[in-house]
């Protein structure tokens, strides 16, 4: 693009000035087997996404990415025909919208990550070893994400479930405002494993307008910190079950005691009715 | 709570004419009509009417009158019959005030006050019915600048292009969902689109599975702030992704799909379980900025391996220049404005009468907009809202629109009488319900009929009056101001369209 009879200015971080793919391909893979090494040093996001693309089109099924600095969409444009699920290593540092849209991939990040972790993820599997930032989780519809320390602000917002899909967010710290507004259905652990002997989650706002799913929060929360639709429950054996289930999980992933977390008092969070909206209109 | 309300609508029955056959009765899913064997009589409960003229459109023997009752509080300019029972109803119930359809208040409607050219003397006039007259239209991206390479005396593109979508005439049907519309009007919205070659718009309830082999594409899928029903096949089988911003007939604010009407199969397309509340919420929660906008629009064309044009549909609001210039920065191939005409299935009333702002204005200052910043070829831009003829559609394009979008024009020629009660789910045009009892007046075979019908027709006249004008092609005419004039407009009213007054 050149700019032409271009008065205030317009560039296109995404699409200006990309590198052919051929010559990436070239330059910043390493094959060996079915595992490809990419050096993602400097990629624009298209670039990277272009050459994960191409690296899966001619055969690998596990990727490890290496140098990742801020590329956004990682894993999102790799639907393909196949039904090959494929393992994705994300070293260091990836951009916004991680596995927006993911389709049955692993995704595993050896560091934190940014925004929009899993966005409208469909199925698949998150692990991030650090922390996200804020909408993670937003409108989930199935597959689990594993965050070892915390979230930011709206995390799980509107997140959703549909016949056997029942997406799942463990969180090892706690998480922002607006945790779980608007959430539809799911299942969201929140451990507090950062905080210290009796001091609360922070979160305010926590499920306002839930009408659906269950978020299990380990340690405290005040009543006004809970949106006015959702009651505090106490568990059943079906949610020990649940509970016991994904703090193995998440320990198995990032190390810790199970016995010692599941020895901290849980809370399940449920919204009071299915239809919080309904008596608000004049028919 | 008794609600005082009076009835909106006088029933009359001719008892000459009747034969007491009962259609009535059987229509009215308002149970207006009660037969009474007995007595061998009709007696009808007025109150309920809703003056939808199912029953009058049926009646084998004209038998029947349904009219607004209007006058029977005392006359007042301003606290009229309307406000009055507005008021009544919210003494009674404390609810927020609900409605369908568009806003029906006495605005200022600038198609009426803008005038085409044609041809006299100094250039020929052209024949449609002999000439070829091109209504073709691309929608997406095109190119800053068009590089064409020689080789052996052979020429080629250089350039490469962007994905672009063609329109055989350039209208498209309007984001209307399954859920808030019957299946047999999405599928006779969808046949017709196919036919026609053109598109329709799944709005945010989903595409059907079984829909996507046959009509996906022609398809417009939509990515609103429910994200219901969207995943990856959804994206990919789609031609165009929409994200829905806003809506001309409730700007900046949700929309609530209630349980009742998600039924099996619309809990299905939704991707929600059956029963629950369908809430959109107001904003899109990964949307508070043009960046964050921005950061939508690529993780759509990274989902699609950038093969699909991604559109964004706002409202018309007040500073709806800027916003689309941000939106195009932020790298849109298609905007989509929809004005304080554009309707809707169930939106507060308050909203609806009283925020945005009027399609062609905002239209015209966005393309005014876009123009002067040197961006209008990075973005298609469709007008929606309110073009409720051929002639309003082809100003809509001399006011710089690429094409139009349809949503009340396509329900009226399914039938629908802008009764303004599709949020009841009880439409007896079999257009807004789930009721299947309902639901099954459509036939989709019929209707899609009727709604190619309509597409022909307004192709046709657009076709004659760009003749008329002395053009040979839509793309000529896009906003080519020239061939309008204002009449009976304020001189502010004639700087914001760009057009000069009639004489002028
Ligand atoms: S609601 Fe419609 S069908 Fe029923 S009486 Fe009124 S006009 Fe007739
Ligand atoms: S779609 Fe049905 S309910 Fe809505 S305005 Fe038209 S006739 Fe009335």
């Amino acid at each position: 693009m050149n700019g032409f009879n271009v008065k205030f200015g317009y560039r296109d971080n995404f699409l200006d000035n990309l590198q052919p793919i051929d010559i990436l391909y070239k330059t910043r893979v390493n094959i060996d087997g079915c595992r490809a090494t990419i050096n993602a040093l400097g990629l624009k996001h298209k670039e990277l996404n272009d050459l994960l693309r191409e690296t899966v089109q001619r055969g690998s099924k596990e990727l490890v990415i290496n140098n990742v600095f801020g590329q956004r969409y990682i894993g999102t444009r790799l639907y393909l025909p196949s039904e090959d699920k494929l393992y994705i290593e994300v070293n260091k540092f990836p951009g916004n919208d991680l596995g927006t849209f993911l389709n049955g991939h692993r995704i595993v990040v050896q560091g934190n990550a940014q925004d929009g972790v899993g966005n409208t993820m469909d199925s698949g599997e998150i692990i991030v070893h650090g922390r996200a930032g804020d909408v993670t989780a937003m409108s989930m519809r199935g597959g689990k994400i594993f965050i070892r320390d915390n979230v930011g602000y709206r995390t799980a917002i509107h997140m959703k479930e549909y016949r056997d899909k029942v997406p799942v967010l463990v969180v090892g710290g706690t998480a922002q405002d607006f945790l779980g507004e608007y959430m539809a259905g799911g299942m969201v652990l929140l451990l507090g494993l950062n905080l210290q002997e009796g001091e609360p989650h922070r979160a305010h706002y926590i499920g306002t307008g839930m009408h659906g799913g269950v978020i299990y929060l380990r340690g405290y929360v005040s009543e006004h910190q809970l949106g006015k639709e959702v009651g505090v429950r106490p568990l059943d054996d079906q949610d020990k079950e649940n509970i016991d289930c994904y703090v193995r999980e998440y320990c198995n992933h990032f190390g810790g005691n199970p016995e010692e977390i599941l020895n901290g008092s849980f809370q399940k969070l449920v919204p009071v009715s299915l239809r919080p909206y309904g008596q608000i209109y004049a028919y | 709570m008794q609600s005082y309300l009076l009835s909106e609508f006088i029933v009359e029955r001719r008892e000459d004419r009747c034969i007491h056959c009962r259609v009535c009765e059987r229509q009215c899913a308002n149970e207006v009509h009660l037969y009474d064997a007995e007595l061998d009589r009709f007696f009808s409960s007025e109150k309920d009417c809703v003056g939808c003229q199912r029953c009058v459109t049926l009646c084998p023997t004209d038998a029947l009158y349904v009219r607004p009752r209007l006058e029977d509080y005392r006359p007042n300019s301003s606290w009229t019959r309307d406000k009055m029972q507005n008021l009544k109803k919210q003494a009674a119930t404390g609810g927020v005030v609900l409605t369908g359809s568009g806003n029906d208040k006495p605005f200022r409607v600038y198609w009426d006050h803008l005038l085409l050219n044609a041809s006299q003397v100094t250039n020929p006039s052209i024949d449609p019915l002999r000439e070829p007259m091109e209504l073709q239209t691309f929608l997406g991206r095109k190119p800053d600048t068009l590089k064409i390479e020689f080789s052996d005396g052979k020429a080629k593109l250089g350039s490469e292009l962007y994905p672009n979508v063609m329109l055989q005439i350039p209208l498209v049907f309007s984001a209307m969902s399954l859920g808030a519309i019957s299946y047999p009007a999405f599928k006779s919205l969808a046949m017709a689109a196919k036919e026609a070659g053109v598109l329709f718009n799944t709005g945010e309830g989903g595409l059907p599975v079984e829909m996507r082999d046959e009509y996906a594409d022609c398809a417009i899928v939509q990515c609103a702030s429910g994200r219901f029903g969207v995943d990856l096949d959804y994206l990919n089988c789609a031609r165009i992704i929409e994200i829905k911003i806003g809506q001309g007939a409730k700007p900046g604010i949700g929309g609530h799909l209630p349980g009742e009407k998600v039924s099996d199969y619309i809990a299905q397309t939704r991707m929600i379980p059956r029963g629950t509340d369908a809430l959109s919420p107001a904003p899109q929660h990964d949307i508070y900025s043009i960046e964050d906008l921005s950061m939508l629009i690529y993780a759509l064309k990274e989902a699609t391996n950038y093969t699909k044009p991604v559109s964004v549909k706002i409202a018309a609001v007040h500073n709806v220049a800027a916003i689309a210039s941000g939106i195009v920065r932020a790298g849109a191939d298609i905007v989509a404005i929809d004005g304080i005409r554009g309707g809707t299935g169930a939106a507060p009333l308050a909203t609806r009468d009283n925020v945005g702002i009027p399609m062609e204005l905002a239209l015209a200052s966005v393309d005014k907009r876009l123009r002067d910043e040197g961006i209008r070829n990075k973005c298609s831009v469709i007008a929606a809202g309110g073009i409720r003829s051929s002639a309003d559609a082809i100003k809509a394009i001399a006011l710089g629109a690429d094409a139009v979008y349809i949503g009340t024009a396509a329900l009226v020629a399914m039938g629908c009488t802008l009764c303004q009660k599709c949020y009841t789910g009880k439409c007896n045009w079999g257009i807004c319900t789930q009721n299947p009892f309902l639901t099954k007046r459509l036939n989709p075979e019929l209707t899609s009929q009727r709604l190619l019908n309509l597409l022909r027709g307004w192709g046709h006249e657009i076709q004659e009056m760009l003749g008329g004008l002395g053009v040979n092609a839509i793309e000529s005419l896009r906003a080519n101001r020239e061939h309008l004039r204002g009449v009976g407009l304020e001189e502010w009213e004639l700087n914001v369209l760009g057009v000069k007054g009639a004489g002028e």
